[in-house]
């Protein structure tokens, strides 16, 4: 498909500037004009061009409202139409985030329940919702961490990281310049009790974990983890991708979990928008709640204000409070659901990914057999030993039956892993033309590996070239190609 | 209201079909003490029609603004009808991050796209596919500098936003860098004498901003000299992003590396985000840069599409070693910003040029009366800080008009008491600004 550039025309415009009613002086009195530009080098189209150029564009792009998404780890259940509707109210968008108290305390209050809901179905004393995505809650999770223990005089350097944590645990630990090392899981996918034991001591400053993990299982030992963490003096960090597992059956906070951080556009159905925006609010048991990043809201006599009046919080991690919008919507959907949705949420998104661990279990390999949570694991190595096909192929021939691939290749302790998250929000019958598909692929494997290794066959671009974007790099375009 | 399709009977017979007779017995992992007995404690669920009214009325607690005047780091600007209606397309508002290229190929070509327009905005080799914000993108910025020249220290003017440099210190401390904060000059401007005596060979990143928190346009060409001077890089930011369409590109002018809130192209307002951080560097940096990347290749037949690329450069692959944890950007925000980038084409420069004028007009007319006066002397673009009698009630006038004031300096500039940082753009019409100055000049009698 042409590029904007390509359809651009000289003189062509769609959105038009109206005429300036104050005194127009020669723009030289105003800005010095050797600090200006003549040419913004943007492309010069109409409004129609704009409008076909995107909804073609929109034609190319897979998203839950068109078909099946179990991306695991990454929760693509249904985002509720209303939702969408109630985050574009004026009073919600039109509102400046410096504007004074008086303008802002709708928005004020949602920010302040959302906060009280969040701390209620996650056992947690307190909630910041400023981080704007995952990770960003985690590297704010962590920096706490590092709080917590500059304020308690203690020199801890070193963050311990199962192998099956998210990858982006690693580098939030290192980025607060811990030293990150590694925890090996047991032959059941739990964390390896003996060997934690024999990393932990006094220069661990937290463990980063993840539960239900990657593999989709509940931390069986999370309590006796737990403790043994408590008892050498450092904090457990819960990375809350997963969520959606136990929503309303158990709390992060009752398990001993010091720090999680969530995604609300995973667990509490804000869209995903192709990348962003999210939010990844940090959620802190009673002694970290100091340390939290401002600005908080603070309430009295149902009047709402930001306050920055923590001495010992982190400081900022974002200019102003958050992706607020994004937190709208998942306000929208807490209400919605209520304790008795939340939890019906976590019981189908389980029985979904269970349902499907059974239907798939005798056409591919399953690492871990044992009932898992929101998602399940499996590996392709049967279709890479039988018929030399790879988990890559196979995710690429599922996009020819309709639905989009699983996550692969993680966790990366599981060799040529697929990684299975249907949610709760997909029917039986779904479920059961995936699970068919992903059948009629293995049988494939064996029969046809070509057709296989070549799809996929009726997406708009064939399998691309990954090696050559990364070796000729070809990030923009441009006319002038000296810079 | 749930969103689950299941009937009575789907559940009974996927139950069947595992084996199992309830719920209850796929949570056998979680230890019995701590399993929930009974529901959470949180309002009653709601319909459709009772989420929509409780929501409308929560809407309305707040009060919509009948002019906004402060600019302070989000911008109010007319947003054309077209972004909303192709953000409403929810091919691309309900996708991932697109991983699977074959069948993300929209928001991959729109995504090269925008950083095609931003690369050409800001005179930069390469433009990732945004960052959380404009803060954040910053903060990253100043983080890369000081890893990829092993260096320790990280200046700031004190004229980048208040919460942006809150935002590089905590970074900052995380990563055990030193913040050195470098004064401004009585036109608004960094002081750059004072920069060169402070820089030196540890130096890694000097942040500035064009226009800066007070609205005034840098020159940033001789500060680009004196900071390559000593090796370090020059990182420059910007308050409202439309003035990339008037000012020359700053690459062009000797900045190494672009950091800035691209919020005001084509998104609303909503209370601070979500927004987008743009980030854009000079070839150098363009397998060390944070953040997605889409690039150009060929399918098998040599047909043109776009992928995530350089992903050697991120988190999951580079582990500890990575410089950012960034996993997601801002997508969809970054699409509001390409499609209005698109519709405005070269009007973006008449629309900068608009908002020039307009806060002109604006700061014209209040000096007209004693005892307010421009702060500084420099150029500005669509901000200005003014000294008045008494900035406070002038904004509680203000509010009381259902008008947003200004941004009160002595907040985070105790030297600046009485100075109000105002906004002007394309939005007021000359009537709502000599409203507004009416208003304000009754507050300060």
């Amino acid at each position: 498909m042409e590029l904007l550039f390509e359809k651009s025309r000289p003189g062509r415009r769609a959105f038009r500037i109206p005429p300036c009613d104050v005194p127009e002086p020669p723009l030289a009195e105003l800005i010095p004009p050797d600090l200006l530009r003549e040419d913004t080098e943007l492309p010069e189209l109409s409004e129609i061009d704009v409008v076909r150029h995107y909804t073609h564009l929109s034609r190319r792009n897979f998203g839950v409202d068109l078909g099946f998404y179990p991306l695991g780890s990454c929760t693509m259940k249904y985002n509720p139409k209303i939702h969408e509707d109630v985050a574009a109210l004026p009073g919600f968008t039109a509102v400046h985030p410096g504007a004074p108290p008086s303008f802002g305390q709708g928005n004020l209050r949602l920010l302040h329940e959302l906060e009280r809901y969040l701390c209620e179905v996650f056992g947690m004393a307190a909630f910041s919702l400023q981080p704007a995505a995952g990770a960003h809650g985690e590297l704010t999770g962590v920096m706490m961490i590092r709080k917590y223990f500059e304020k308690k005089g203690e020199k801890r350097t070193q963050i311990l990281i199962p192998d099956s944590a998210h990858g982006t645990n690693p580098a939030s630990g290192a980025l607060c310049g811990f030293q990150v090392v590694t925890v090996p899981s047991d032959r059941d996918g739990n964390v390896d009790l003996e060997r934690l034991e024999s990393l932990l001591g006094e220069d661990v400053a937290g463990l980063m974990l993840t539960n239900p993990n990657t593999l989709g299982l509940f931390e069986r030992n999370v309590l006796e983890v737990a403790e043994r963490v408590h008892r050498c003096g450092a904090l457990l960090y819960g990375d809350g991708a997963n969520a959606n597992a136990f929503l309303g059956k158990v709390r992060p906070g009752d398990l001993g979990f010091d720090v999680i951080q969530l995604n609300l556009h995973k667990t509490f159905s804000t869209p995903h928008g192709s990348g962003g925006p999210g939010s990844g609010p940090v959620g802190v048991a009673a002694a970290l709640v100091p340390f939290l990043p401002v600005p908080r809201v603070t309430g009295k006599g149902g009047r709402f204000r930001f306050s920055e009046d923590f001495p010992d919080s982190i400081g900022r991690v974002r200019a102003f409070c958050g992706n607020f919008n994004v937190m709208v919507k998942a306000y929208a959907y807490i209400r919605s659901l209520g304790a008795a949705g939340l939890r019906r949420t976590s019981e189908i998104a389980v029985l979904n990914a269970n349902y499907v661990k059974e239907r798939l279990k005798p056409h591919f390999d399953l690492p871990y057999d044992r009932v898992c949570m929101h998602e399940c694991v499996f590996s392709g190595r049967r279709q890479v030993r039988e018929g030399d096909v790879h988990t890559t192929d196979m995710a690429k021939r599922l996009m020819d039956f309709g639905f989009h691939p699983p996550t692969v290749y993680f966790p990366l302790i599981v060799p040529e892993a697929m990684m299975i998250e249907p949610t709760e929000t997909e029917s039986r019958e779904t479920l059961d033309a995936f699970c068919d598909a992903m059948i009629a692929i293995a049988r494939e494997a064996l029969d046809d590996p070509g057709r296989v290794k070549s799809a996929p066959h009726v997406t708009a671009v064939g399998r691309l070239d990954e090696v050559r974007a990364a070796r000729q790099p070809d990030v923009a375009w441009r006319r002038r190609k000296e810079t | 209201m749930d969103y689950i399709p299941h009937t009575p009977e789907d559940e009974r017979t996927m139950l069947e079909f595992l084996g199992l007779s309830s719920l209850e017995q796929l949570f056998g992992d979680i230890p019995d003490q701590c399993a929930l007995k009974k529901l959470l404690d949180l309002p009653p669920p709601l319909t459709e029609w009772e989420t929509a009214a409780a929501m409308k009325a929560l809407a309305e607690e707040n009060r919509v603004p009948a002019m906004t005047l402060m600019g302070a780091g989000a911008y109010d600007h007319y947003i054309p009808a077209v972004v909303r209606h192709i953000l409403s397309r929810s091919e691309f508002y309900t996708a991932y991050t697109p991983y699977q290229a074959e069948i993300s190929q929209g928001i991959l070509q729109a995504i090269y796209e925008y950083q095609s327009m931003i690369s050409g905005l800001t005179g930069m080799a390469v433009a990732n596919a945004s960052m959380y914000d404009g803060a954040s993108s910053m903060a990253e910025a100043a983080v890369l500098a000081a890893r990829s020249l092993g260096r320790g220290k990280i200046a700031v003017a004190r004229t980048v936003h208040p919460e942006y440099r809150r935002v590089i210190g905590t970074y900052g401390w995380a990563n055990g860098l030193e913040i050195l904060e470098i004064p401004y000059m009585e036109n608004g401007r960094v002081d750059g004498d004072a920069l060169e005596a402070r820089l030196d060979g540890d130096t890694a990143a000097v942040l500035v901003q064009s226009p800066n928190f007070f609205g005034v346009v840098e020159d940033i060409a001789p500060l680009a000299d004196r900071v390559h001077g000593q090796g370090a890089l020059l990182v420059t930011g910007f308050s409202d992003a439309t003035s990339l369409g008037l000012l020359a590109p700053p690459g062009d002018r000797g900045a190494d590396m672009v950091a800035g809130e691209g919020q005001a192209f084509g998104n609303p307002l909503n209370y601070g985000g979500p927004y987008l951080g743009i980030l854009a560097a000079k070839a150098p940096f363009l397998r060390k840069i944070p953040g997605r990347i889409a690039g150009a290749t060929v399918d098998r037949e040599g047909k043109r599409g776009f992928v995530l690329t350089l992903q050697t450069r991120e988190q999951h692959i580079r582990r500890e070693k990575a410089t950012s944890n960034i996993c997601s950007n801002e997508s969809l925000c970054a699409l509001a910003a390409a499609v209005y980038l698109a519709a405005a084409g070269p009007n973006l420069r008449e629309l900068a040029v608009l908002n020039v004028r307009k806060a002109s007009y604006f700061r014209a007319r209040l000096v007209e009366k004693g005892g307010f006066e421009n702060i500084f002397s420099g150029p500005v673009y669509n901000e200005f800080a003014l000294r008045c009698p008494d900035p406070r009630a002038i904004n509680e006038a203000l509010e009381s008009e259902g008008i947003v004031g200004g941004f009160l300096l002595e907040r985070d500039y105790p030297e600046l008491a009485g100075g109000l940082l105002l906004c002007a753009t394309e939005t007021l019409t000359k009537e709502d600004m000599d409203r507004a100055v009416s208003v304000i000049h009754r507050a300060a009698r």
